[in-house]
């Protein structure tokens, strides 16, 4: 008797009731889901913020540098051909040589004293190669390596790393990852419960509805049916206003931000969310909302058995 | 049908409802179960619609040892009777329709299935045509005619009823007794508690008279 066709009516009777449950009792589907987008936006929020300050500080590739000192008895040839031999290692993006003589020429112009530097007999300034590391290359272990690498070459003097503010900054990134992370989890708990209080709510007050579609024969499956749709349409409304909220959000920020980025002469944009971010934040507001009303109506239902009068 | 062989029933606040009742419905049988308030008419009741599991003793419904049913198979021995209730149960936020209709959904039946079957329903009780009333519009009488309409529109061989008459005056009493006594008569098994004594003399049908939880005596 139960085809596909059948099931799939059926399921989608329950989903319409449902929602037409829920546009019934608005003030009360409005404040639940209200409640549970603010929980969803905050992480969502965090977590568009994290990505933005990435992009603002831009690729640690480009950041990140080795400067490679030549002893002053290094002549300029054998610095080039030794610029040619670090470009071609693998995690080497770029390899810049800067001359002993056009180093003294810039510091002649920039430094103004240029009469001083004429006193002297010899150019003071050693060859130095400027190495950026490529991306995929750029871990603190790796550039570690590549340090070492460099001082064992016998015309090096010393490398300079500009590492300490990339392990910090790394670090802070981590931080904020994992409070990202945690406020999710949290949150993610709230929603539950405000979810399972909901629909609780909901069972004890369609009690009597129960009792009698279990007295003709329902199901546990059947009565909890109608209850977890509603908690799946609950969560998707929370993780269309936490969208909404993030969007709202960016476009009030978006004029200060342009503003300090032009400040700074960066033409950075603050980014939204992404496609996948909010995939992500849907899904999980109808995991979430499922989730809090399976646990309500397993505990709910069990105890509601039909009586007689 | 239905079958008690030294059925006790004793409730968590230690009544005793039932004790050592045995007695039998045949197949197409229709019987009255009276006695006074309290004589455990209720019980019985609840017995057969496994709202409740005896004590000692075992009862046999539908073929089914309601003991030893699994919680499982509950829902499906419910869908093999109907049940009638003297305050009729019926959702007040829903039409009669959507009354009628639910042991058919619980049961996964197609919607033209349910269409047909509500409307023949209704159509027996003498309703067909008030499917969209919402039953407070309607008077205390049809109400239960609808509650009548709701336990028969899945076609169950054994019908319950706990009091059906006991808020109607006497020309509604009878009419509804007309309806079990029609049920009756095209193969339903029909159970029905009542107090109402006068109308079961009148039907001439078998009584089973409960007294303190036994079988009673006729004084």
């Amino acid at each position: 008797m139960a085809s596909v066709s059948n099931w799939t009516a059926r399921h989608g009777h329950a989903l319409v009731s449902t929602a037409g449950h829920l546009g019934r009792h608005g003030v009360a589907t409005v404040l639940t889901v209200a409640v549970m987008g603010l929980a969803l936006a905050l992480p969502l929020a965090l977590n568009v913020l994290v990505r933005n300050v990435r992009a603002a500080t831009g690729d640690f590739s480009e950041a990140v540098g080795l400067s490679v000192y030549f002893k002053p008895e290094v002549p300029e040839q054998k610095a080039r051909q030794l610029a040619k031999a670090a470009a071609e290692r693998t995690g080497v993006a770029s390899v810049k040589l800067i001359t002993a003589s056009e180093a003294l020429a810039e510091f002649r112009l920039q430094s103004g004293f240029g009469a001083a530097l004429d006193a002297l007999p010899d150019n003071p300034l050693p060859n130095v190669l400027t190495i950026r590391p490529s991306p995929d290359a750029a871990s603190p272990a790796q550039l570690d390596a590549l340090r070492s690498y460099l001082l064992a070459w016998p015309e090096v003097d010393s490398v300079q790393l500009d590492r300490d503010w990339v392990l910090r900054f790394s670090a802070i990134l981590d931080l904020l990852r994992r409070v990202v992370l945690i406020t999710a989890v949290m949150l993610g708990a709230g929603v539950i419960a405000v979810v399972g209080n909901t629909i609780r709510l909901e069972i004890l007050n369609r009690r009597a509805e129960i009792e009698v579609t279990k007295l003709v024969g329902g199901t546990n499956g059947f009565v909890r049916r109608p209850f977890l749709y509603a908690g799946a349409l609950y969560g998707m409304l929370a993780g269309s206003i936490a969208w909404g909220l993030v969007a709202i959000a960016r476009l009030s920020l978006t004029p200060v931000a342009v503003r300090l980025a032009t400040a700074y002469g960066s033409n950075f944009t603050l980014q939204g969310p992404s496609v996948a971010e909010l995939g992500i934040l849907l899904l999980t507001g109808i995991v979430l909302g499922w989730l809090g009303a399976w646990i309500a109506a397993a505990r709910e239902l069990a105890r509601i058995e039909p009586r007689t009068a | 049908m239905i079958s008690f062989e030294r059925v006790s029933k004793r409730y968590p606040n230690g009544r005793e409802a039932l004790s050592d009742l045995s007695f039998e419905v045949h197949d197409g049988e229709m019987v009255f179960l009276t006695g006074r308030s309290g004589a455990g008419k209720s019980t019985v009741l609840k017995l057969i619609a496994l709202l409740e599991r005896p004590t000692r003793g075992q009862v046999i419904v539908n073929g089914a040892q309601t003991s030893r049913l699994p919680l499982r198979r509950v829902p499906l021995f419910r869908r093999g009777l109907g049940v009638v209730f003297q305050d009729h149960r019926l959702l007040m936020d829903r039409p009669v329709f959507d009354n009628v209709a639910l042991p058919l959904i619980v049961a996964d039946t197609s919607f033209r299935e349910i269409d047909k079957r509500v409307r023949a329903a209704l159509d027996q009780v003498g309703l067909l045509g008030k499917e969209q009333v919402a039953p407070l519009e309607l008077s205390v009488g049809e109400q239960q005619r609808v509650g009548i309409a709701r336990a028969i529109v899945s076609k169950p061989p054994l019908l319950v009823a706990d009091e059906p008459t006991g808020n109607l005056d006497a020309t509604l009493a009878a009419e509804v007794m007309g309806l079990f006594r029609r049920f009756n008569e095209v193969g339903v098994t029909v159970v029905v508690a009542t107090h109402d004594l006068h109308l079961v003399r009148e039907s001439g049908l078998r009584e089973i008279l409960l007294d303190d939880g036994h079988i009673g005596i006729h004084g």
